[in-house]
């Protein structure tokens, strides 16, 4: 029988490694162009493939979650905050979810 | 502080699922709020009760986070780019703790230097948000409407969007790496054989080739880099 604190230990232990090893590691800056272009691509292709399309299936209804995708894609080109823009997601899906 | 609410949020609504999840699995309160305290990821955490449940050996246990979890190094790698270089070994082995797909969105979206007190304060956040969300949701069961739990689930989706769609108007470049990951992403979720790929290897394996594909083809100049 395997001990359940020794689980949890050991994902810990490796999920920290993960993120530590880069940003304890590397130390310089980098002036190679390709590494830099690369890095800088990394937040936009990470964070884009993670919402979609999982936005969809994340809500009980996923007219809802669609509708309040697009909702939040408008409102943050307008330049609206961060915090109006997932609220007011919250909100799409919340309110359609009553009527639908 | 502002940025930090939508994590939270987002953080006890997720995190109060995964309670729910852990409790349907007989992890003790205790047990399961440990977990989410010293593993502060969700993806790893959902797929660790399979393997629990399982009694799988603690080899296959290190082997499914190491994959789940190996988008926080290239994240990492971005983060080592917008600290200072001169910052202390303690306060970079510290933020680590803090790299999550949230966190690291906002750090990213920091324009200038990264302070490791702005990692600490979203930390503040979310580290309460995920560990209280998962002691109510063993705690609590079933007790939020699932409907409020429903709609909190896009917070950590609006604020992705929030993140990289602004950029994306000043840039073009920025606003075709936003849609074909999008694009690219929705092909490897519905094809066949490319979506029996994990959803952890789909992000490393779309991250690695999009981003290598379009800094080849589009480098940053060194002054539009710095508004990453």
């Amino acid at each position: 029988m395997h001990n359940i604190y020794v689980y949890i230990i050991i994902m810990a232990a490796v999920t920290y490694l993960i993120r530590a090893l880069p940003l304890t590691l590397i130390r310089r800056h980098i002036d190679n162009r390709f590494i830099r272009s690369f890095l800088y691509y990394v937040p936009f292709v990470t964070l884009s493939v993670m919402t979609f399309p999982s936005i969809i299936t994340a809500t009980e209804s996923p007219i809802a979650a669609a509708v309040a995708f697009v909702v939040a894609v408008a409102l943050a080109w307008l330049g609206k905050s961060l915090f109006v823009v997932s609220v007011s997601a919250c909100v799409v899906v919340f309110i359609l979810e009553l009527i639908i | 502080m502002r940025d930090a609410f939508p994590v939270f949020l987002g953080y006890l609504a997720v995190s109060f699922t995964f309670g729910i999840a852990a409790r349907n699995s007989d992890l003790t309160v205790f047990q399961a709020t440990l977990m989410s305290l010293l593993n502060l990821t969700s993806a790893g955490q959902f797929a660790s009760l399979g393997i629990i449940a399982a009694s799988a050996s603690y080899f296959e246990m290190a082997a499914t986070q190491l994959i789940i979890n190996l988008r926080y190094s290239l994240m990492s790698s971005t983060l080592s780019q917008k600290v200072d270089t001169k910052l202390p070994f303690f306060h970079r082995a510290i933020m680590s703790f803090g790299v999550t797909d949230e966190i690291f969105a906002l750090g990213a979206g920091v324009h200038d230097t990264l302070s490791p007190f702005y990692c600490y304060g979203m930390m503040a956040s979310a580290i309460p948000g995920w560990t209280l969300g998962t002691f109510f949701g063993v705690v609590l069961g079933n007790i939020l409407p699932d409907r409020l739990l429903s709609a909190l689930s896009v917070a950590l989706y609006g604020m992705f969007i929030a993140i990289v769609i602004p950029p994306s108007r000043r840039n073009k470049v920025v606003a075709g790496v936003v849609a074909l990951s999008m694009l690219a992403s929705a092909l490897f979720t519905y094809l066949p054989v490319v979506s029996q790929i994990s959803s952890g290897f789909r992000i490393i394996i779309l991250t690695v080739v999009i981003s290598a594909v379009v800094a080849l083809l589009f480098p940053v100049e060194d002054k539009e880099d710095e508004n990453a």
